[in-house]
């Protein structure tokens, strides 16, 4: 068995483990030792993945294997790994982590709710491991249903709505994926000779201008649906806001990142010529949504729906970087979704422990908490500085790093909209300044706010994880750069040779 | 000669000594015991099933009126497979209704007319089996002495039947002028695309949109689904109308092969009406039953579009769906059947709250629901996926389109009843149903099958290896 499947599989034992017993503190136990074992795992494969490259391996993907799954369709589980897939790999283990320790006093239905997001894991590890398009459909979508359940039955305010709303959202962007991954099967054949579902067969083969524009946005659109692109953002504040805690976590941080990295591997990097000539096209859509979601998020006195917009505020880069089509643009996209997806992660998280105690979310109504709970408010702090991208923390290099790459182009319009992208940085130092001054900051506002406790070991144990994360980037982001380089070049290459 | 019969008809004659058998059953007064009965006929059911497995060689009998190849004997023995779970998880309803052995008896010769069908060469046994697998079934429909709804079923399905009967005979009369012959092979060679024989077709094609409750053919649908006794509804929904759509494909695909230009249209037509209507229909039923109904309406929309997909991944496709579908369905009516016949629940709002009371019940319904819906890690998920694909192969692009939005349209369907599972609360709490063993093994096969067939590709190798003879 290739290495690369115990992504999948440590999970998935996980789940028959949790399946197997009947204390609640069990399964929490059970299901943290298999998160941590992920981690672990995850950090592992790195380092061996950078050994190799440095030993000389060459080849465009690692540990890469494959097995005929419906083999009259050419449906193959193939995988392997390149730095890109594997720093969306190291994300996904650390935010599950972390999302299993908050959700440590969950009390209702607790081997549901774990074995849920255990689902979610999986479809998120096969999908950025998948380079087949058929089966990394199939994890698309095994990462769909559980957010609906998830939020259906453990989330909070209008979650009925807003789950259905998800779900039908979520399923509309995969229908799109789905054509324009069927389409790219049949034009494989009639124009390459060869009907494949294979990422690395398909880059090979030269389609034709006109259908290569056609499959470009479905999949563009489709996987922007995913990655909350403007206009298709609609679900993802709804969705977060109704979320209980760690499915906040896992959507912000994890699912945005699925259509980001299905942006870059299959949109942008299958159908070249068309990225080329009509991403302008997401580059306004982009600027709309960066400059939009900043704005949108001045108005929020909910402090999810205000971390939710703004992240669609910061998935927005992810998308410019990637229409940009610069090398330096692609490398800062690829930054920026981990960092963001770290940082968002932190931001629900601490909003999690705030509601928690406190029962509300609503900047207005708290404030002080930074005296009775000074984990918690630092926690708050740290996130939102990494939100208005404070030097030293991972959103600084990696905003900087889309901007660096979108003013390779000295068009006007592509520096109007870099221009723009930056002048949102100080909106939002503006919304998170307030929020930290209503929310953190300031007197005690309600009596019953000196109770509150402090951050417990679960709560300090996670924000840790990903603030460690936050920093490694924020001071050594070439340790990042290093792993994503070379593919970033390679993408890069191939749509300048297509 | 006579052995040769024997051994390539082995499925109709098994099912005819079943037949024999009930009757000589009957005679001797077993019936009377209706567990004891039910035993053996179990029995049967089981030897049946496994017979249906010694490899049998291709073959023609009574020059070309009948042949069988491999692809026509595992259609059989999915049927075996949905005769065998249907009636194994219906045991205590068949009990309690006291006449075992007439419901049996028709059930049987209705299965005998559907491998008279899928084995037929000409027009005229394709007819016969047709006919001789839909009338039991008025019968079965209305087998609820007690219940108006269910005599008013029976009398809606024969006389839809009766209908849909008139239009066939006449599609055949017409197309016997347009070509002077009704053996398959003898239409093959000579059809043409002319007026007479474009009539001729669109008759046959309703006839048998009838018999799929195709839109607009499926007025009858609903009501026959909710007043038929549900082990009947269940056999209706999938072993029925499995057969019919096994045969639909051969029909089109060979005898009318050469009008493949026209009925591609034709079929997308009724593809895009029959899933769009079923799914809004869907969205409106509180009775399951009825859900249900429109639910198999809007999944044969699905199936029409892998069959316009006219080529070996239609037929590929399309059977392997067929395997899916029947094993969701029977784990949903099973359950449905179970939960009524214990406490008389049956509507979407009864079901509130099934994942406190009744667990198991509530994950299987899920999962066979989401299998429906096409939804990962389910089988479904890849048979309609690859049914999609099929349609592709032929280039009908809006076709696809309406298909992937009423893929959204109908996981909306869906969801809501695994809302009332899972998320909506309970006004009254649904009893603990108790669990009959045999109904849990169904379920059980059903569950596991859902899962498997979507993680094992050899199953849809198998099928894509025999599917070119059909």
């Amino acid at each position: 068995m290739n290495i690369l499947s115990l992504l999948i599989l440590i999970p998935l034992l996980t789940v028959v483990g949790i399946l197997l017993v009947k204390s609640d503190q069990l399964v929490r136990k059970i299901t943290l030792a298999g998160s941590a074992l992920q981690v672990i795992f995850a950090s592992w494969l790195t380092a061996q993945y950078v050994s190799l490259r440095h030993a000389g391996a060459t080849a465009q993907m690692l540990f890469e294997s494959s097995r005929a799954w419906f083999r009259p369709l050419g449906i193959n589980y193939h995988i392997g790994v390149d730095g890109i897939s594997l720093v969306m790999i190291l994300l996904t283990a650390v935010v599950v982590l972390a999302g299993v320790l908050v959700s440590w006093k969950i009390e209702k239905q607790v081997k549901e709710f774990f074995f849920m997001l255990l689902l979610l894991s999986v479809g998120a590890y096969g999908f950025f491991i998948s380079l087949n398009l058929f089966s990394m459909f199939f994890f698309l979508e095994l990462a769909v249903i559980p957010k609906y359940l998830l939020i259906g039955i453990w989330g909070t305010g209008k979650k009925e709505n807003n789950a259905m709303k998800l779900a039908l959202m979520l399923m509309t962007g995969s229908a799109l994926v789905f054509l324009g991954i069927v389409g790219l099967y049949f034009a494989s054949g009639w124009f390459g000779g060869e009907h494949t579902w294979d990422i690395m067969k398909l880059s090979h083969m030269h389609l034709p201008m006109n259908v290569q524009v056609i499959l470009y946005f479905l999949t563009f659109i489709g996987f922007g649906v995913f990655t909350g692109m403007f206009p298709f953002h609609t679900w993802a504040p709804d969705g977060h806001s109704s979320a209980p805690t760690a499915a906040s976590m896992f959507l912000a941080g994890i699912s945005m990142k699925l259509g980001g990295y299905g942006l870059l591997r299959v949109a942008t990097y299958l159908m070249p010529d068309a990225a080329r000539e009509y991403s302008w096209i997401f580059i306004i859509l982009a600027t709309i949504a960066i400059f939009y979601g900043a704005l949108a998020t001045l108005m929020q006195k909910d402090l999810k729906y205000m971390n939710a917009y703004s992240s669609v505020s910061h998935v927005g880069f992810v998308v410019l970087g990637v229409a940009m089509i610069t090398k330096v643009a692609f490398a800062g996209a690829v930054l920026q979704m981990v960092s963001h997806g770290i940082m968002t992660a932190l931001f629900f998280a601490a909003i999690g422990m705030i509601y928690d105690r406190a029962h509300t979310r609503m900047s207005n109504e708290l404030g002080g908490v930074l005296k009775q709970m000074p984990f918690i408010g630092t926690v708050f702090i740290i996130a939102g500085l990494t939100s208005l991208g404070l030097p030293g923390f991972s959103g600084f290099v990696s905003e900087m790093t889309v901007f660096v790459g979108s003013w390779v182009h000295t068009g006007i319009f592509y520096r109007v909209a870099t221009i723009l992208a930056a002048a949102s940085i100080v909106i939002t130092a503006v919304y998170i300044l307030r929020a930290t001054g209503f929310a953190i900051w300031g007197t005690i506002t309600r009596k019953e706010y000196a109770l509150l406790k402090d951050a417990s070991w679960n709560e300090r144990w996670a924000a840790v994880l990903l603030i460690v994360g936050i920093v490694l980037i924020g001071l050594a982001p070439f340790l990042f750069m290093h792993l994503i380089n070379a593919d970033v070049q390679e993408i890069f290459n191939h749509l300048h040779a297509g | 000669m006579i052995n040769e019969s024997i051994i390539i008809m082995r499925f109709e004659w098994l099912i005819s000594l079943m037949i024999v058998v009930l009757f000589i059953l009957n005679l001797m007064g077993v019936d009377k015991k209706p567990e004891r009965f039910m035993n053996i006929v179990n029995v049967m059911l089981i030897i049946n099933f496994v017979a249906g497995f010694i490899p049998i060689k291709d073959g023609y009998l009574f020059q070309g009126f009948y042949h069988t190849t491999a692809l026509i004997v595992l259609e059989k023995n999915i049927l075996n497979l949905g005769l065998l779970l249907i009636a194994f998880s219906a045991k205590q309803w068949i009990i309690e209704s006291k006449r075992p052995a007439e419901f049996f008896m028709l059930m049987f010769s209705s299965v005998l007319g559907m491998y008279v069908m899928l084995s037929s060469g000409h027009i005229l046994v394709l007819y016969l089996g047709l006919e001789l697998s839909s009338l039991p079934l008025a019968a079965l429909a209305a087998f609820n002495t007690d219940s108006r709804k269910s005599s008013e079923a029976g009398v809606k399905y024969i006389l839809s039947s009766a209908f849909s009967t008139g239009i066939t005979l006449f599609g055949i009369s017409l197309l016997y002028g347009a070509v002077g012959n009704l053996g398959f092979d003898a239409i093959i060679q000579h059809i043409h695309e002319d007026a007479l024989t474009l009539t001729a077709f669109v008759f046959i094609l309703a006839g048998f949109s009838f018999k799929m409750s195709i839109v607009p053919f499926h007025m009858w649908t609903a009501d026959v689904f909710e007043g038929a006794p549900t082990p009947v509804t269940n056999y209706l929904a999938v072993v029925s109308k499995g057969s019919v759509i096994f045969i639909f494909i051969t029909v089109l695909y060979t005898v009318f092969g050469k009008l493949e230009n026209a009925w591609l249209l034709a079929i997308s037509v009724l593809s895009v009406m029959s899933m769009t209507v079923g799914n809004i229909f869907a969205l409106r039923q509180q009775n399951l039953k009825r859900f249900l109904a429109f639910s198999s309406i809007a999944q044969v929309g699905f199936v029409l579009v892998g069959i316009a997909g006219a080529s070996n991944m239609g037929t590929d496709s399309v059977v392997y769906f067929l395997v899916i579908y029947l094993l969701s369905n029977i784990a949903l009516f099973s359950i449905v059947e179970a939960i009524s016949d214990e406490t008389g629940k049956i509507t979407i709002s009864d079901y509130k709250g099934l994942y406190k009371s009744n667990p198991f019940y509530a994950i299987i319904f899920t999962v066979a629901l989401f299998s429906l819906a096409g939804v990962p890690p389910t089988a479904g998920f890849f048979g309609k996926l690859f049914l999609l694909t099929s349609g592709m192969g032929s280039g009908m692009y809006v076709l696809l389109g309406f298909a992937t939005v009423n893929l959204v349209l109908s996981l909306y369907t869906y969801l809501r009843v695994v809302k009332a599972m899972f998320i909506d609360k309970e006004e009254e709490r649904m009893p603990v149903v108790k669990k009959s063993l045999l109904t849990n093994f169904v379920l059980a096969v059903c569950l596991i099958g859902i899962i498997i067939l979507g993680f094992a590709g050899v199953f849809y190798q198998y099928i894509d290896s025999i599917s070119s003879q059909l």
